[in-house]
């Protein structure tokens, strides 16, 4: 359970660390790469918290 | 001057009458609903709905407080002023919801056994200081009062764009949100913030879909701005305050009184753990409101006033009722989030800082009311730069009462001199700073390999922990907690 919980520093890892996101290209549906990967983080990031919750409550 | 348009003025009118008559008249529907006698704590029914919100009105009280007006005014004012740096708004909003789900369940559990209904009851709870609680409760007063402030001035900006002159808009602004808080306690806003959040939605979807209609889509949207201007991603030396600003955010930002308010109301630990699930949703939101500032630029609209960006925005492209809808939205839009404020605010004076009260409801109306009215002053004597400004060092200041209140749940023995120490020492140094810069939210570091500009609140915040740790070592913890030790352990 303890290590299922590292799943909720991924989305500290991935928006926090500029480098990953920081540019132009590749555009999706009209959108440049450094607006869509911010905006996916949101699902993954909710994602993540579910998985967190549901399965650190069963172990 | 501008003339007054009938339609837009008319729909505003009908929905932000709506829904303060609603928020007021709700305590009384309530008693109508459920027979009498149930009054048992009316001052935790006022200030803290009674502790029964349940996954959807925590929803919708913590998003429609978290989530305010001025949110909706101000991001897209940033992003039209200095484009994609504006947009760290959206990471900020993302990893506080990690943040909450760890941090708030442990805080709603103490809360809920030990009846505490404000940050600062809990950190005397674990520090057993009466010092610390003062100081944590002053710190947030003096926090959210310029924030209310702001969520006055982004009702103003909309009457105002609806072409009401002078102080008349104040004064609206002003007695809609005391009648409103007087009347309902915390009900009156866990109601209407359904109200506000579908209205937003509404005027949100609309916007993002028509706007980039008129102006070619979202792929021409984007190249307009590259064109005009290079901000399109972030520029050199953007990166560092991008990322710093965002997580200082999050970390500040459930510890002011209003967003703290939302989660204790709340009915069980697990509501909490679902909203973190859930609350997301309004980044989505959130980050398409701010897409508001590219579509401004597109659609040609000109202003040197940043705040006027999203009302001249729905007015140029809306036809008139439905601009009056939009701006309706974001005026019922303040009205949530200034109410949660000014209740918070309350429950920290009636509770840390008065002594006990024969009638503490009265107490904390009459408090809420004072707040207010120290918000209405901000905005009348100071000029909105002020309240902004304000605002940036109130998140400097709050960010200092995060050792205590998160630092507090953790086994580390830390001792109440070494959380006011820290206090002090992360106050000053991050409030001199801001002073040095000229109020700005960043200062620029050189060391070792971190070299940029960082958020000032962060760097204070270091600096803060270090002197707890510190002092916490030279002066150890000597008594526990007054609050059932039990729980602080669980919560470690």
């Amino acid at each position: 359970m303890k290590y299922l919980n590292l799943l909720l520093l991924l989305p500290f890892l991935g928006l926090l660390w500029m480098p990953l996101y920081d540019r132009h290209d590749p555009v999706l549906l009209g959108f440049p790469f450094f607006y869509w990967y911010q905006f996916a983080w949101v699902p993954v990031t909710s994602a993540l918290i579910w998985i967190v919750w549901k399965k650190g409550r069963d172990a | 001057m501008k003339t007054i348009d009938p339609w837009a003025l008319g729909v505003f009118i009908f929905f932000f009458a709506t829904t303060i008559v609603i928020g007021s008249s709700i305590q009384w529907i309530r008693r109508l609903t459920r027979g009498h006698g149930k009054n048992a704590n009316a001052q935790e029914e006022w200030g803290l709905g009674g502790r029964e919100f349940g996954p959807w009105v925590t929803w919708f009280l913590v998003g429609g407080d978290f989530y305010t007006a001025y949110t909706v005014i101000a991001v897209p004012a940033l992003v039209y002023a200095v484009g994609a740096y504006g947009f760290f708004a959206l990471p900020y909003t993302i990893i506080v919801y990690p943040f909450i789900f760890v941090v708030m369940p442990k805080l709603w559990k103490i809360a809920h056994a030990n009846g505490y209904s404000t940050s600062a009851d809990i950190i005397r709870g674990r520090f057993n200081s009466r010092t610390l609680e003062i100081v944590v409760a002053l710190t947030g007063l003096v926090a959210v009062m310029p924030y209310i402030a702001l969520q006055l001035i982004g009702i103003r900006t909309v009457v105002q764009a609806l072409g009401l002159p002078g102080d008349l808009p104040l004064i609206i602004a002003f007695i809609s949100l005391a009648a409103y808080t007087w009347m309902g306690g915390l009900h009156a806003p866990a109601l209407t913030a359904f109200i506000k959040d579908i209205m937003i939605y509404i005027a949100v979807l609309v916007a993002i879909t028509v706007i980039p209609m008129h102006t070619g889509g979202y792929a021409a949207l984007f190249a307009s701005v590259t064109a005009d201007h290079p901000q399109a991603v972030l520029q050199p030396g953007q990166g560092m305050p991008y990322a710093t600003l965002a997580l200082s955010s999050a970390l500040a930002a459930f510890l002011y009184p209003h967003t703290l308010t939302g989660i204790l109301a709340s009915r069980s630990a697990d509501t909490i753990r679902q909203n973190a699930v859930y609350l997301p949703v309004y980044t989505i939101v959130l980050g398409l409101i701010a897409m508001l500032g590219f579509m401004a630029h597109a659609a040609g609209i000109t202003t040197t006033n940043n705040t006027l960006v999203v009302p001249l925005l729905f007015q140029a492209v809306f036809p008139s009722w439905f601009a009056g809808f939009c701006l309706a939205s974001i005026a019922v839009g303040a009205l949530v989030p200034a109410a949660v404020m000014a209740i918070g605010a309350a429950n920290l004076v009636t509770s840390n800082l008065l002594p006990p009260q024969k009638n503490p409801v009265r107490a904390s109306r009459i408090t809420a009311f004072v707040v207010k009215v120290g918000a209405l002053l901000c905005v009348l004597f100071l000029n909105a730069k002020f309240a902004i400004d304000l605002q940036l060092l109130g998140g400097v200041i709050i960010l200092q009462t995060f050792p205590a209140l998160i630092l507090g749940l953790t086994p580390l023995r830390l001792s109440s001199p070494g959380m006011l120490a820290g206090w002090l020492v992360g106050s000053v140094f991050g409030l001199g700073l801001c002073w040095m810069d000229g109020l700005k939210p960043i200062h620029p570091v050189h060391f070792g390999l971190i070299s940029g500009n960082v958020s000032t609140g962060l760097l204070s915040l270091v600096v803060n922990i270090v002197v707890v740790l510190v002092v916490s070592l030279l002066w150890p913890a000597r008594s526990t907690s007054t609050a059932k030790p039990e729980l602080f352990k669980e919560a470690a």
